[in-house]
């Protein structure tokens, strides 16, 4: 039987979710031998291809990691968020107290380590803040949610196991974590 | 007509990073950037937290070493509150952290850096990756995944979790330490330490075997910047911070408290990522390298047995007190991996890891507090302000990748000057560039705290600023 390929990515995050996917231990080993990676933070390939899965770590907060994930979206058959950013905005958008304008001036002028005579903000190939941050299905179709800060390794085993048979998974909810 | 190459996303560290490529009318390399293309802002809005939400909340920094984030901010709020916690509660912080320090070295060499010394800098990209080392090497791939699991579940069984555990909190700890957990931990240590050994071994052999070319790569003097212990020792969790030059002259030693006179944090337009710099210097002179190499450069020595025979080891191989050469952080980093395994076992035979007073209590808050560590990738601060109710009204991070930005961007410079010439690049050497990153382990989550994550990606302009090429790698 072909392997199922998984293309994977992180937005505005912290890659917990990533990490808790490798937490899965000798069993992502495994699950190695039915699954295929594409583009993905621990692989080379750098573009997405056509895909049965894609991963979403992170919520939006840039056009940069909004383009991203509409690719991302683009390729997959199933796209799952993981993870609270992807499912609800998480910590990155505590961000949406604060004036954006705020946040940059607080962090590239006024911090108190700073030494910026000139004020300069960022802006030369970096790419520009969204006023808010979001969760990806404000933006595109999400097929599957796994919340959690980071979901418990269990739960992505039983998505990624359910997918493997071919079944959209709804997870049981001792596996389900809102933090 | 000059040009320019793009690599993205960067691969195989951990966050989102950019690298621009300008070349000349000849075809030569002229400049070259690192770019961190993500800021979140959490020294924003933390503001109108209060103060024992920061453990919990900072973490979030970064889910590949939270630990760092926890407890760097627990020792902030102690001096909030102005206590010293009690032995037992100080030493069960210092396990999680050591756990830690195995968790994510053994992730970054094994699962990261590994496939690029495994197979070779150019091969072919379908193999360089994890699952390559996987079907190709399964024993070393397992060993990688074994001793990550031994670290995450020293966090876990002390906080609940593995990522983003609770367990620190304003003057102590949240839970002790039973028997029982104690005895399941050190059931397994010297397997830990055994297989540390040997990796350290691994690395010393690939050095040895590639010689010039592991010594050469991306070497350039700079100084350097670590926590030593009273003794001058390796500390990666209490301590002085230590500068040295690049000849291992010890330039200045200062305590946390005194961060803001020493160190200051530069702002470019081309990068969400700060440039840190040792202000007596001046930038960018002053810039410094932390992490593992900066923190082996500088101390005198270890103080655990093996990873003391493997420093000396190390400096006699590199006949000097001070490696410059950006591939030995993976030999550094190994040997602080053996170091922190045999802390761990030191701290789970020491009589008060099982003690049960976990908590020191005040009743009175300072205004300001910070607290410093060794995180995986290098020194880490955390400084708080807060009002009278305890609301935070300033926070400030100098995270550990951030500190290595300069650095980064040097390496990266002096590896595409060496090895691209001309647009038509062979995704071999544009690896190299990216390699020279890894070396680093830079965490773009953490050192985008502030900022976002980096993803990777080299481009090429022309001397007009056109977009000529985007290189980004694909099979």
């Amino acid at each position: 039987m072909a392997k199922v390929k998984i293309a994977s990515t992180w937005l505005e995050c912290c890659s917990g979710c990533h990490m808790s996917l490798l937490d899965l231990d000798e069993k992502l080993v495994e699950l190695l031998s039915k699954i295929e990676f594409d583009a993905s933070p621990i692989t080379d390939i750098k573009e997405f291809h056509p895909v049965d899965v894609g991963i979403v770590e992170g919520s939006v907060g840039n056009e940069e990691q909004l383009e991203v994930l509409k690719k991302i979206r683009e390729n997959s058959k199933i796209l799952i968020a993981l993870g609270d950013c992807a499912c609800f905005g998480g910590i990155p958008a505590m961000r949406n107290f604060f004036k954006k304008e705020d946040v940059l001036k607080r962090v590239y002028i006024e911090t108190e380590s700073t030494v910026n005579p000139k004020k300069t903000i960022p802006h030369v190939d970096v790419p520009e803040l969204f006023p808010a941050v979001k969760p990806i299905d404000q933006f595109v179709k999400v097929d599957v949610y796994i919340p959690g800060c980071p979901p418990d390794p269990r739960a992505i085993e039983y998505a990624l196991k359910e997918l493997l048979e071919g079944r959209i998974p709804v997870i049981p909810t001792e596996l389900l974590s809102y933090e | 007509m000059a040009q320019k190459l793009e690599i993205f996303p960067v691969t195989r560290v951990e966050g989102h990073g950019k690298v621009t490529i300008y070349l000349n009318d000849a075809g030569e390399v002229e400049k070259t950037y690192f770019h961190v293309t993500q800021v979140r802002g959490f020294e924003k809005f933390c503001e109108g937290r209060v103060f024992w939400e920061m453990p919990v909340i900072t973490q979030r920094a970064c889910g590949i070493c939270p630990v760092s984030h926890h407890l760097a901010s627990a020792k902030a709020t102690d001096k909030l509150l102005g206590v010293e916690i009690p032995p037992t509660a100080k030493k069960l912080r210092e396990l999680m952290h050591m756990g830690q320090i195995v968790q994510s070295h053994s992730l970054h060499f094994f699962h990261l850096a590994s496939p690029d010394l495994l197979f070779g800098m150019d091969a072919d990209p379908k193999i360089r990756n994890v699952v390559g080392v996987v079907e190709k090497h399964p024993d070393l791939a397992l060993r990688g995944v074994k001793l990550r699991k031994y670290g995450q579940e020293v966090i876990k069984i002390l906080g609940g979790k593995r990522i983003h555990p609770r367990f620190a909190i304003p003057g102590g700890v949240s839970k002790g330490l039973s028997v029982e957990e104690r005895d399941s931990l050190l059931k397994d240590i010297d397997w830990v330490i055994s297989e540390l050994k040997d990796t350290v071994k691994l690395i010393r052999n690939l050095a040895e075997e590639w010689g010039d070319k592991f010594r050469n790569f991306a070497s350039f003097p700079s100084l350097y910047m670590g926590l030593v212990d009273e003794k001058g020792n390796l500390d990666l969790y209490h301590g002085k911070i230590r500068l040295c030059d690049y000849r291992g002259k010890i330039i200045d030693e200062f305590s946390e408290d005194n961060y803001l006179e020493k160190i200051g944090e530069w702002v470019e337009p081309w990068s969400y990522m700060k440039f840190p710099f040792y202000k007596d210097f001046g930038y960018p002179e002053g810039s410094y390298r932390v992490g593992p190499l900066g923190r082996i450069n500088c101390c005198d020595d270890i103080s655990t047995p093996l990873a003391k025979e493997e420093l000396k080891i190390f400096r006699d191989m590199i006949g000097s007190r001070v490696a410059e050469g950006s591939l030995f952080y993976h030999y550094a980093r190994m040997i602080e991996a053996l170091h922190a395994a045999e802390k761990l076992k030191e701290l789970l035979e020491d009589p008060d890891i099982t003690g049960t007073e976990l908590r020191a209590v005040s009743r009175d808050f300072n205004p300001e507090g910070v607290g410093v560590l060794e995180a995986p990738r290098g020194t880490l601060i955390h400084h708080y302000k807060i009002n009278e109710s305890g609301e935070i009204i300033k926070a400030n991070l100098i995270v550990a990748t951030v500190n290595n930005n300069n650095a980064m961007n040097k390496a990266v410079e002096l590896v595409a000057k060496e090895y691209i010439k001309g647009p038509d690049v062979k995704e071999g050497f544009l690896n190299m560039v990216e390699v020279a990153i890894r070396c680093y382990d830079p965490c773009l989550s953490c050192a985008t705290h502030a900022l976002g994550k980096m993803p990777l990606e080299i481009l090429i302009y022309d001397s007009e600023g056109n977009g000529l090429r985007k290189l980004v790698r694909d099979l």
